[in-house]
């Protein structure tokens, strides 16, 4: 196999290789004075402390570590790599099958887990929220089931206070893997609340972007041309394993006015919110938070007109839930 | 580091003692066969010890039974009433009948793991036979052609994961080479108190469910205290970049995870009895679901002597990694009279199966502390490229030749290996692939995450060679089948090629031919991969014959190379042992015509 290197691949090797001694240098420069000879295992930086396993049903103790001790290295500082995630499969890939033609028997009895339908239904954010103006019950959830390749969505987001619904807005859609950490999804969103129901079209990718961050962005178009943009995203820190600072933004955009709505041409509203959740189970996490949405624009000046404010802070308390 | 196991067990909360003793309170045994046992000893063996089963005619049934090892009563599947069932001991050139009841409620199967067999024994239901329905009989009838250290295991559905499972010693048709006074199975096995389905619900939908040593930023103000907030930044880029955690050791771990060793749990404290100066054998089989466990005796040399059943040439050891569905005989030689503990460590340091070798039943010796929570290294993720590119040549001249991983570069008769080249599937540019290495590594002398240069001796696939070579050295060796390792963590789909196996189609063998498979790791987990009804035979990077054995653990970011020759007519499986990867995708029917 040695000996059998092609042209080609002795060129990535020494393009690869030199890339690479920059690398090593930097690692080594970083580890002088460190006991350890090499790069490849970081220190184990335990602090003389003993950590009591109080994650299930185990006992033992296990050294307190604190920190990683990883080092730089980036995906891209290897000029003429090929990128390790995502992009297109060359022309000279390989073929996966190596079958020669050969199919499955018609033996019975496979019973594999990889091809079953699950379903998930998670209330993300299930509150109370308290503000100057108002205070009520706001609820974001999502409901799924299907398998890897297609699965059906259910969204709904809203509040409810003063004694009324004053806004849910209820999605039904198709979603489909389209990249290792992408899914389209395809579908009809339906608005309630003040105002006259509308009805929309949907479609929008919905996805983890690098650096772990959660986003969604979905365009609508509706009944007498409206149309509408919406964009979400949120961050997962862990501050413990169980203790988890959650900020999000949320922002909506519409086409048209609708005034019957309270609606805006334009930038219409933004949210930005930051949750503190304890995770006592991985399902069950109770959170207190803040929360601020802006109007903007003409829904700024609609809302004005209805004597309501156009900055809302309130406080939250809820908990994120799934099943 | 070590501290008292007085200390240990007084840290030990009283509900958790009770919790994992479970009924097998100073369980204890006298081994399978002990040729200078007193008649004295006879009577000792404990409830939580399995049955011994010899000869050539076997009645096996498989039933639901409630089992305690927790402190709470669960559904569990039992062999025989017992879990783990039966040993069952078969001697080398017999025929043995074994006739399987399953009085479950569901089809149940039983796979006969290492046993070179007719498909049809094989026992995989959809590709040896239907399995056996409720209420049914299987009869499997087969010549026995080997002799060493397997098991038996569920092979239908999370059946597995529930307790059917069990050891098999195969005596050699000639006597012995290896003479012991004392022989023992040590299974180690991993228990959950949920219904598996629920926890592969859990995995697929939030797939860090049961990682607890997660990256926090307590991790990141100590890295930023000591090496710089630009430094901390820095090494967290692309791991954040790629979406990973470079704490993804394993998916599933102590947080629902009960170590056993033979049937209890840690504090149960399974005993082998010895007398000082006896060599006793003990057989380690990891017979768990979904764990890798980190294996030793401290104060006792491990003299390794049988990878998968096919002896090796001795390797003394103080430690070694077992991967899910490997088995490894060791003798130990304890010449004190005292207790000393075996200590099984799971590779995601949550928890640990634990018992003791004792001269005199109901005692116990130090309980080591876990090794502290380790993270990914480089090498896990780049392969070769973190060990400074693909050449050994470029590797010698930017680290010196003194390589942390215990880089000691075999090389072939040109006296360099070069980097061989990586073959993506186009499969593996999809939704089911969020990593791809194109420089793995290959050196085997890699002991694993967490275990390298733990100033322990600890064993590496580079030390163990087959006695008497390969079966087939004088069949050249023909094509080569590469297949990647590929996953996405984050939906939980694993397969070979970015392929699940609903996806995919059988990979055929031609029958007769001597072919390579070449396994390419292209995800951040080791994956045991085990390929039924033919051996294995592992070849050192520089293609020698290296040893021979039923399961092949691959490492993070490896290339491995086997040989197989397709002796064995048939259909087959071939996969991922961790039951989780497998469900999930990993897993592929061989077809030998």
């Amino acid at each position: 196999m040695s000996m059998n290197l092609c042209k080609k691949s002795m060129v990535f090797v020494a393009v690869s290789a030199a890339a690479m001694v920059p690398v090593p240098l930097q690692a080594q420069d970083t580890m002088q004075g460190m006991d350890m000879p090499a790069m490849q295992q970081p220190p184990q930086q335990t602090t003389g402390g003993w950590q009591r396993l109080d994650i299930g049903p185990q006992i033992g103790e296990r050294p307190v570590v604190r920190g990683l001790g990883l080092q730089p290295m980036a995906v891209d500082a290897m000029p003429g790599m090929p990128p390790m995630q995502g992009g297109r499969a060359p022309p000279d890939a390989r073929r996966p099958d190596y079958s020669d033609g050969v199919d499955y028997g018609s033996m019975t009895g496979m019973d594999m887990a990889d091809d079953k339908p699950l379903g998930m239904l998670q209330f993300d954010r299930l509150e109370y929220f308290n503000g100057r103006a108002a205070s009520g019950v706001s609820l974001d959830a999502q409901a799924w089931y299907g398998t890897d390749e297609n699965r059906l969505w259910l969204k709904a987001e809203g509040e409810h206070s003063g004694e009324r619904l004053q806004d849910l807005r209820t999605e039904v859609l198709w979603d489909r893997p389209v990249a290792a950490y992408w899914d389209t999804q395809l579908g009809v969103r339906h608005d309630f609340g003040v105002g006259p129901d509308r009805t929309w079209a949907a479609f929008g990718v919905q996805g983890l972007a690098p650096y772990w961050f959660d986003v969604a962005a979905t365009a609508y178009v509706g009944q007498s041309s409206r149309t509408a943009l919406r964009f979400e995203a949120q961050y997962e820190l862990p501050l413990t394993q169980r203790l988890i600072l959650q900020p999000r933004i949320e922002a909506n955009l519409y086409g048209r006015d609708d005034p019957q709505r309270d609606i805006g041409a334009g930038l219409s509203d933004a949210e930005l919110g930051v949750r503190l959740r304890y995770e006592i189970t991985r399902q069950f996490a109770p959170y207190v938070g803040v929360d601020f949405t802006r109007r903007f624009g003409k829904t700024a000046d609609f809302v004005r007109a209805a004597g309501e404010p156009v900055y809302k802070p309130q406080l939250v308390a809820g908990a994120h839930i799934w099943f | 580091m070590k501290r008292s196991s007085r200390d240990a067990a007084m840290n030990v909360s009283r509900r958790r003692f009770v919790q994992s003793l479970g009924a097998g309170t100073g369980a204890c045994s006298l081994g399978l066969f002990s040729p200078r046992l007193f008649a004295a000893d006879i009577g000792t063996t404990s409830p939580r010890t399995p049955a011994l089963l010899s000869g050539t005619d076997f009645d096996l049934t498989i039933g639901n039974m409630p089992a305690d090892f927790t402190g709470r009563m669960r559904p569990a599947v039992s062999v025989n009433g017992s879990i783990p069932g039966p040993t069952l001991r078969w001697r080398e050139g017999t025929s043995v009948t074994l006739r399987v009841h399953n009085h479950l409620p569901v089809t149940s199967s039983i796979h006969w793991h290492g046993i070179i067999l007719p498909f049809q024994m094989d026992g995989v239901p959809g590709i040896s036979y239907p399995g056996i329905a409720a209420g049914d009989t299987f009869t499997a009838r087969f010549q026995v052609k080997q002799s060493g250290t397997y098991w038996y295991h569920g092979h239908s559905h999370f059946q597995e994961q529930t307790g059917l499972y069990g050891a098999i010693i195969i005596d050699p048709a000639k006597p012995d080479p290896i003479g012991v006074d004392r022989d023992y199975v040590v299974m180690l096995n991993d228990w959950t108190d949920e219904d598996p389905d629920g926890l592969y619900a859990h995995l697929k939908k939030v797939s860090n469910y049961y990682n607890y040593g997660e990256p926090t930023m307590q991790d990141f103000i100590a890295d930023a205290s000591r090496q710089g907030v630009s430094h901390a930044l820095a090494s967290r880029r692309m791991w954040n970049q790629m979406r990973m955690s470079p704490r993804d050791l394993v998916d599933v771990t102590g947080a629902t995870y009960t170590y056993l060793m033979n049937g209890n749990g840690p504090a149960g404290n399974w005993t082998a009895l010895f007398r000082p100066g006896e060599r006793v054998r003990l057989r380690f089989i990891n017979g768990s679901s979904n764990s890798f466990f980190d294996v030793r005796i401290p104060g006792l040399n491990l003299s390794v002597i049988a990878a998968d059943g096919q002896n090796v040439d001795p390797v003394e050891v103080d430690e070694f990694r077992i991967g899910t569905a490997e088995v490894y005989d060791v003798i130990v030689q304890p010449r004190e009279d005292r207790a000393y503990t075996i200590f099984a460590q799971s590779m995601s340091r949550d928890g640990y199966a634990r018992g003791t070798l004792a001269p005199r039943a109901g005692m116990q010796a130090e309980v080591p502390n876990l090794d502290p929570l380790p993270t990914i290294a480089m090498v896990d993720m780049m392969g070769s490229m973190a060990q400074g590119g693909g050449m050994s040549g470029m590797r010698n001249m930017t680290h010196g030749g003194d390589m942390h991983t215990g880089q000691h570069e075999p090389t072939d008769d040109t006296g360099m290996v070069g980097m061989p080249e990586v073959h993506h599937a186009r499969t593996e540019y999809g939704p089911n692939v969020d990593m791809r290495v194109d420089m793995p590594r290959t050196n085997l002398d890699d002991p694993g995450i967490g275990l390298r240069d733990n100033g322990r001796r600890v064993l590496t696939y580079a030390d163990l060679h087959t006695i008497g070579g390969s079966l087939y050295e004088h069949e050249p060796v023909g094509r080569e089948i590469e297949l990647h390792l590929t996953g996405n963590m984050e939906r939980f789909i694993w397969g070979f090629d970015g392929l699940k196996f609903s996806q995919a189609k059988p990979v055929h063998f031609r029958y007769g031919e001597h072919l390579r498979l070449v396994l390419v790791n292209d995800t951040m987990m080791t994956h045991p991969i085990h390929l039924h009804g033919m051996w294995s035979e592992l070849e050192s990077p520089a293609q020698k014959f290296q040893v021979r054995k039923h399961t092949i653990c691959v490492q993070p970011a490896q290339r491995v190379t086997y040989r197989v020759l397709a002796d064995a007519l048939g259909r087959w499986a071939y996969h991922c042992h961790l039951l989780y990867h497998m469900e999930a995708g990993m897993f592929r029917e061989v077809v030998v015509s």
